[in-house]
């Protein structure tokens, strides 16, 4: 009996795990994603410089717009910062704000989809047209309203995204309930005298938790692409290295006219990177959730 | 007589969204899917309920498990009111009275192993855990599954749709249930598969001593499982009685119909028109007095005047129309 216990885990992971590695879409998001992820992870061995630090050679001079060579991988800013260390350090902060508004994005708009759907009625007319109000509000007026009110600082940034991002995955959960909800299995849990909330999330939340990653995994280009914005915009935290910053840095020194594009093409191909990420990864779970589309 | 299952005037009407008209007028029309509709079931007996797509046959044996919340009427099953019944006596009632489902492809979880949606029941009920293999065990035994190797590891999308049903059944069973309501238990399966699954319901209704309510439009399935027949047309009861008097001598007209449309096995056969034409009314709307007469070839003026009461015209065989 202790054998069967442990097959079951595995087998259930099996079958979960099979499909995303078939499909190539997937599997490029997802090998973005991790690269990203390493980086951010080991971002303090990777960098060789402080990213804030104003570097001056053995002689006292500034290390101004060094070109890209061994001592400076992408060269320096005009302020004798090494380019490189920011793009690492970036990273990192750009999954921070990534992950963690992806992670409360998926959250409420999974629970919020799960009850809506469930119970229906007047609770599903309430929750929805709140999610109505949400995606009327404009996406970068709004973030930038609450950095300004509330302090331009990174979890701002995060409640910003989630508060504009949940609808559009509760919308997305809700009509996936209201079809597994009416599957005789469903009926099935309530005659063997399940529970309600039993129901709801033992039954029905497993059936729907692909769309949660999906709907997840698109959150995190989502906001990192905010983050950046709002922080080229120049209403992002000032004491941390992000790609915005960067790109902000870069273009308030006239970098583009100075000619030095190592400075800011490569965070904006990070950008560029995890957000097609996203996209390859949805495209991928798309296949799986609807075959039918690959034909 | 004590009946085990003892249903009156049970009437299920389902609110359709209103018109900007209705509205106006503060009309709330309804689909009358089940219309006071009376039977009594004795202990271990079994019923077939037979009729077309439509007839509330279907939405009876939800009402009868409290699956939906019927409009007026009354349903005792063995003591329990059923209409009334929350908490944990719901939670006890759903221990003796269970459902096997018309689709087994989708009555099972399809993230689910075997062994967890036949432990469920278990789970809802409080069985201790030390319990459950050897409740598994005698129940897959019951069902006739218990050869099958490792099968209880498997998701359903691995096994085929005989398998399917009887592990469905075996989740009906594993709480032994005193009342079971087998809604259509084979229309989705292959023809050669049907006769296993009925053979197994059969024997374990005569083991467990169940009582039960097969569900179904095939008069040679009811046949096969049913000593008792009740006949619905339109959300009504029209005829009710021993299933062989129901095939042998139909009394209401809508029975000898359905009886005279069974498929004779002989394609030469001289088999005479259908004794009715046309399609089953709109149940937001249906016919004044009975239900049948737009259909019947026997309508009188009175049948679009008075509904018809079921009356008791040979010892346990009803019918419900004005000419008998």
């Amino acid at each position: 009996m202790a054998e069967a216990a442990v097959a079951v885990p595995a087998a259930a992971a099996g079958r979960r795990f099979r499909l995303p590695k078939i499909d190539p879409y997937a599997a490029i998001g997802l090998t973005i994603y991790v690269v990203f992820f390493l980086v951010a992870l080991f971002a303090d061995r990777i960098a060789t410089h402080d990213p804030l630090e104003i570097l001056f050679d053995d002689d006292g001079n500034l290390l101004s717009n060094v070109a890209p060579g061994a001592a400076h991988v992408l060269g320096t800013t005009n302020l004798g910062r090494d380019i490189f260390s920011q793009l690492v350090m970036g990273t990192r902060n750009a999954l921070i704000v990534g992950v963690s508004a992806a992670i409360v994005v998926a959250s409420l708009g999974t629970l919020v989809g799960l009850v809506a759907g469930f119970f229906g009625k007047w609770v599903d007319t309430l929750l929805m047209r709140v999610a109505d109000v949400a995606l009327g509000i404009p996406f970068l007026p709004f973030v930038i309203v609450l950095a300004a009110f509330m302090g331009a600082q990174t979890s701002n940034v995060v409640i910003a995204v989630a508060l504009l991002l949940w609808p559009n995955t509760a919308r997305v959960i809700r009509s996936q309930v209201l079809t597994v909800r009416e599957r005789a299995f469903i009926e099935a849990a309530r005659v063997t005298g399940s529970s309600t909330w039993r129901i709801l999330f033992v039954h029905v939340m497993p059936n729907i938790l692909p769309l949660t990653f999906l709907y997840g995994s698109i959150a995190v280009g989502w906001a990192i692409l905010t983050e950046a914005s709002v922080s080229f915009l120049g209403f992002g935290p000032s004491d941390s290295i992000s790609w915005g910053y960067m790109l902000q840095d870069a273009y308030g020194s006239q970098a583009m006219s100075r000619g030095t594009y190592f400075w800011f093409v490569p965070p904006g191909i990070c950008i560029i990177l995890v957000v097609v990420a996203g996209f390859f990864i949805s495209r991928g779970y798309e296949e799986i959730l609807f075959p039918k589309l690959k034909d | 007589m004590a009946s085990l299952l003892d249903v009156r005037g049970l009437t299920k009407h389902f609110p359709v969204s209103r018109t900007l008209r209705e509205v106006a007028r503060g009309e709330r029309p309804v689909v009358r899917a089940v219309e006071d509709v009376t039977f009594a079931m004795d202990q271990g007996e079994s019923v077939g309920i037979l009729g077309e797509s439509g007839c509330g046959k279907t939405t009876t044996g939800r009402l009868l498990l409290k699956l939906v919340e019927a409009s007026e009427g009354t349903i005792t099953l063995d003591g329990y009111d059923v209409r009334a019944l929350k908490g944990p006596d719901l939670k006890r009632f759903r221990r003796h009275a269970q459902l096997v489902f018309q689709n087994p492809f989708d009555a099972l979880n399809p993230r689910f192993t075997l062994r967890r949606s036949i432990a469920e029941p278990l789970l809802n009920a409080g069985v201790p855990k030390g319990e459950w293999d050897d409740r598994i065990a005698a129940v897959l035994k019951r069902v006739h599954l218990s050869g099958v190797s490792d099968l209880m590891e498997k998701f359903p999308h691995q096994l085929s749709g005989g398998q399917l049903q009887r592990v469905v059944l075996a989740r009906a069973l594993i709480l032994e249930p005193t009342f079971i309501v087998a809604d259509e238990p084979v229309s989705m399966l292959d023809v050669s598969v049907r006769a296993g699954i009925l053979n197994v319901m059969r024997e374990v209704r005569e083991t467990m001593g169940l009582t039960a309510i097969y569900i179904s439009h095939d008069l040679a399935l009811v046949r096969y499982v049913a000593p008792r027949t009740i006949v619905m047309y339109l959300g009504k009861i029209v005829e009710d009685g021993p299933t062989d008097a129901v095939i042998s001598r139909p009394l209401h007209p809508y029975a000898r119909a359905l009886v005279a449309a069974v498929p004779v096995p002989r394609v030469d056969q001289d088999r005479g028109a259908l004794p009715i034409t046309g399609m089953i009314p709109d149940a937001r709307n249906p016919p004044s007095g009975c239900r049948f007469r737009d259909r019947c070839p026997y309508a009188v003026a009175r049948c679009a005047e008075e509904v018809p009461a079921l009356r008791e015209l040979a010892p346990g065989h009803r019918a419900a129309c004005h000419l008998l």
